[in-house]
């Protein structure tokens, strides 16, 4: 019941804006934190692999950003739920911030792996299932990103981005399954599957303390993003004319 | 020290993946704070040409 209130009053576009503006610093600190702790034990008190040597250290950027574009994807369909059945402008607004940031992620998992993969398998590109999906990942968001902008109308740009959205869900599991399913150059998972991680804890720990600070990025990013979004649909009711008013005077 | 930059022979692909990331995930930000400043510009020209509104 608290939750339901919660969530009723950040739907407002003002409570929502307040709320980004009030957290930002806050998070903003706890990512430097987590990078500094990730990035030290990653680079320097996590040991060498005994097959990959040093070059496993590129783990620390590219599968915090892999985890990242499939997890804002899943924060975007949940959006795109929201905004379709109770139209709530907060999540509409979300939906395509959610584009923007995970076409980056995307785009990093994608280059990191690149350059991960060819010291190690001795290739930039291969079309395996892994790569190839987490390709058409990279397409989904940038043609979410082109369908929202050939719309002028805001709110109908989210709607049409909204079902786009969850008919790409499809791919989510695709991508996580891929390295199962079909037989690829891809190694398999070591973190996310039901026995024990395979992968020493001096190495294990680094990961999820950068898995966490990228998530905590991403929300960041969001919220900068959320804002200015609001600033501009709602740029005609009183409470963004005070506060531009205010902003300029300053 | 060198050995730390060298990283046993793998340090171009490592440290480029690193600066690329960080690259990427600072022009992000860059890119919104500055959208931000234009729209705030942006909209105290338009509220100061439009006539005084009731509230909404």
């Amino acid at each position: 019941m608290i939750l339901v209130n919660w969530l009723n009053k950040i739907a407002s576009p003002q409570r929502f804006y307040l709320f980004c503006g009030k957290w930002t610093p806050w998070l903003s600190l706890l990512f430097f934190i987590l990078l500094s702790l990730g990035l030290y034990g990653g680079l320097v008190t996590a040991p060498a692999d005994y097959q990959q040597g040093d070059a496993f250290r590129i783990i620390y950027v590219h599968v915090p950003a892999a985890w990242m574009s499939l997890f804002i994807y899943i924060v975007m369909a949940t959006n795109a739920v929201v905004a379709i059945i109770w139209r709530i402008k907060v999540a509409e607004v979300s939906i395509i911030c959610c584009a923007h940031i995970g076409a980056y992620f995307t785009f990093l998992a994608l280059v990191t792996g690149s350059l991960w993969g060819k010291p190690m398998w001795g290739t930039w590109w291969t079309w395996d299932a892994r790569l190839t999906s987490e390709l058409v990942l990279l397409f989904l968001y940038l043609g979410i990103i082109a369908l929202y902008n050939a719309y002028e109308d805001k709110r109908s740009a989210s709607r049409a981005i909204a079902i786009l959205t969850l008919v790409g869900v499809i791919n989510i599991p695709i991508i996580h399954y891929s390295v199962v399913w079909w037989n690829t150059l891809h190694q398999g998972a070591t973190v996310s599957k039901f026995d024990k991680p395979s992968i020493d804890t001096r190495m294990l720990i680094p990961l999820l303390e950068m898995g966490v600070a990228f998530s905590v990025y991403f929300f960041i990013s969001l919220f900068q993003r959320a804002r200015n979004e609001i600033l501009q649909r709602e740029f005609n009711s009183q409470w963004v004319k005070e506060l531009v008013k205010e902003k300029s005077n300053a | 020290m060198r050995d730390f930059i060298a990283m046993g022979g793998y340090g171009f692909y490592i440290w480029t993946s690193y600066a690329l990331t960080f690259f990427v995930l600072a022009i992000n930000i860059i890119i919104s704070r500055v959208k931000r400043r234009q729209i705030l510009n942006e909209l105290s020209n338009v509220h100061q040409t439009q006539a005084p509104v009731k509230d909404e």
